[in-house]
């Protein structure tokens, strides 16, 4: 019993940091129906930024995450402005194409700057650990839990409550409408491009005292976020994160219960299983289409 | 410039639109056929990659090109046909009998897939093919009754009805031309037939194809299995020339290279698949050859501007230290990829159809005519 629970909270943690990822994919599909492949790779950009801040400038870890995010945020305005604005309105695949094409970029260059080798970012949380009887619970995958909960929070009464959420869903929905009625299709997209690697940054940094970050770590989670986001609903940020736990939950469980090898393959078969009988996933809207 | 006259329905369906396809093509077909005694065997063992390359990127045009339905997982139907040739292999079943099932069996496998991906489009198929790819590569890898594993399996030289042919002999690479020539000519007498016709209405409109009368389920598995099964057959010439196969090589980055072959060549024509698999197979040694000789040129550029001797030696070094830099090739590979996406929509085989166009009606050009309409006004998800 103790191990289970013990499973489920690492999990859970996992889980929580495939859904961070995944809630950049969703941000960026809810705005502009673009699937960014380059995501993973953005949040490995970011936990590279925070080391350089805090590893390498010895900066305060507050100071310096604020940094990373910020500095992240203008990264996602300039990868919208240079690689997905000449061609929105062109046929998604294109954009996919160009987004992985970034994405191997990205690795490139950051196994070129930073090298090849695991970095560790100093984290107040990384010692430590949170003691409820006999159960353990380390630091930094509470603050994985923590953080999700919070942002997903605040993205949720950002994209439903505020008025640049709003035009965001008016602009995804339909960019002539929504430019005819007055909305900058324009910045917003680029708003959201900078929110999405500003989400990726924080995944990357409360990710570095778990996993360690180097060039690679990106393309591995990455993969693993798209089922959390399938499954959740590609458009639903609650359901990004409602299915990166699940996804988290079954591969910790499938690790440990099923027989070597299940853990890799466990997220995509669930992944399969709910594209073949709920392609809409958990949370997602179902719309046919009018004639 | 030529015209031609269409008095017929026959005339939209040729082969051969008019005698210049004819000699271009022979020309061609008589240099391939020559290339064994003219090129080195380096370059011969390149063109053997560029066949088989070429094979999996006709495949990919059949279902990504002609049916819309883009797929991230190829390199998984490669291994299945790579293994399937190497698993028969060891029973001693001979070449014809074991590339025709690793074809078959290929071809079922990609028909199962087909059938899940009826209810999905754009993203989610992409999704789902590329979680197939990884289940098919961690079932590869824990399979070792069968697939050994982790350690992979060698694959013995082939032997076609009792004669033994190596992976560099001239017959190989002629057995590699002929599945690639025989593939081709078969996709297109596919595609003018009424199947290629429908993939392409469902291409076009899913709606419409079907409210003409075209049962898009049955076309799509069918645009599966076809495809699927092409890349099968490339499997087993795939392993044969490597000689020996494991897991690794079949991954996620080997089902993007293909995808690469097809968006680089040109998605609309079958042209596409061979320029894109020479572009892919050939950026290889062009790498090395940068690496190699880039800086001594830079530094001969720099001291015939007046550089001193000194400096063009530190210039050599630098470029030197920057080209041999890990991982350069991802990041030329990345950047390749957002340039054409951006700037070369059609691909090579579009550059070219412009460059002639270009020629055939000189001062009378406009750069509008390639110009794809952008469409703001679609919802995917609501389709």
């Amino acid at each position: 019993m103790l191990d289970f629970v013990q499973q489920l909270v690492s999990g859970v943690a996992l889980g929580c940091v495939y859904g961070l990822i995944a809630l950049g994919f969703v941000l960026v599909y809810k705005a502009t129906e673009v699937v960014n492949f380059a995501q993973g790779d953005l949040m490995m950009l970011g936990g590279f930024f925070a080391f350089t801040f805090i590893g390498m400038m010895g900066l305060n870890y507050w100071i310096g995450f604020a940094g990373a995010v910020a500095a992240m945020a203008l990264f996602g305005m300039l990868a919208e402005r240079v690689v997905v604005r000449p061609i929105l309105g062109y046929p998604q695949f294109s954009i996919i194409m160009a987004t992985i094409g970034l994405g191997y970029f990205l690795r490139s260059i950051a196994g070129m700057i930073w090298g090849t080798d695991d970095l560790k970012i100093e984290t107040p949380f990384s010692q430590g650990v949170l003691r409820m009887g006999s159960l353990v619970l380390a630091y930094d995958k509470l603050s994985v839990i923590a953080a999700t909960m919070i942002l997903c929070t605040l993205l949720w009464l950002f994209f439903n409550k505020t008025m640049l959420g709003t035009a965001m869903r008016a602009s995804s929905e339909n960019m002539l409408a929504a430019y005819y009625m007055g909305i900058p299709v324009k910045r917003v997209v680029s708003v959201v491009w900078a929110i999405s690697a500003a989400v990726a940054t924080c995944a990357g940094v409360l990710l570095a005292p778990i996993t360690f970050i180097h060039s690679n770590v990106g393309l591995v989670l990455g993969l693993k976020a798209f089922p959390a986001a399938v499954l959740g609903g590609f458009g639903s940020i609650p359901g990004a994160v409602v299915g990166g736990v699940l996804i988290g939950v079954i591969e910790s469980m499938a690790g440990f219960y099923l027989p070597e090898g299940w853990k890799d393959v466990a997220p995509y078969v669930v992944l399969l299983t709910v594209l073949l009988l709920k392609p809409e996933g958990l949370f997602g809207l179902h719309v046919r289409k009018k004639v | 410039m030529r015209f031609l006259f269409k008095t017929d329905y026959e005339d939209d369906i040729k082969l051969f639109p008019h005698s210049g396809y004819v000699v271009s093509y022979g020309i061609l077909l008589a240099l391939l056929l020559i290339a064994p005694y003219v090129l080195s065997s380096y370059l011969m063992s390149q063109l053997v990659f560029v066949c088989i390359y070429a094979i999996v990127g006709v495949a990919l045009l059949i279902l990504t090109g002609f049916t819309g339905q883009a797929s991230l997982g190829h390199a998984a139907f490669l291994a299945i046909g790579a293994y399937t040739a190497a698993y028969l292999q060891k029973y001693n079943v001979p070449f014809p009998v074991y590339f025709l099932a690793a074809g078959l069996l290929t071809g079922i496998i990609g028909a199962m897939v087909g059938f899940p991906a009826l209810r999905l489009t754009g993203i989610y198929l992409v999704i789902a093919t590329i979680s197939f790819a990884l289940i098919v590569e961690e079932i590869l890898a824990r399979w070792e009754s069968v697939t050994n594993g982790n350690e992979g399996m060698r694959v013995k030289t082939l032997s076609l009805l009792g004669v033994a042919v190596p992976r560099d002999s001239p017959t190989f690479y002629y057995l590699c031309l002929a599945v690639l020539v025989l593939t081709i000519v078969g996709t297109l007498n596919l595609l003018r037939s009424p199947t290629g016709r429908a993939f392409v209405a469902i291409r076009d409109s899913e709606t419409a194809a079907r409210s003409m009368g075209v049962n898009v389920a049955l076309y799509k598995v069918k645009s599966f299995a076809i495809s699927a099964a092409i890349t099968g057959f490339a499997g087993v010439l795939f392993a044969h020339k490597l000689s020996f196969i494991s897991p690794e090589m079949f991954t996620l980055q080997l089902s993007i290279e293909f995808i690469i072959v097809i968006l680089i060549g040109g998605t609309f024509s079958l042209h596409g698949a061979v320029l894109g698999a020479i572009f892919i197979v050939m950026i290889d040694p062009f790498l090395t050859y940068l690496k190699d000789d880039m800086p001594g040129i830079i530094a001969g550029i720099a001291a015939t501007f007046g550089a001193s001797p000194a400096t063009a030696g530190n210039i050599q070094s630098n470029v030197a230290a920057f080209a041999s830099l890990n991982g350069l090739k991802g990041a030329i590979y990345g950047i390749i990829i957002v340039l054409f996406v951006l700037f070369e929509p059609l691909g090579l085989y579009g550059r070219w159809l412009k460059i002639k166009l270009f020629f055939q009606l000189f001062p009378l050009y406009k750069r509008a005519t390639f110009k794809r309409q952008k469409i703001y006004v679609k919802s995917e998800r609501n389709r």
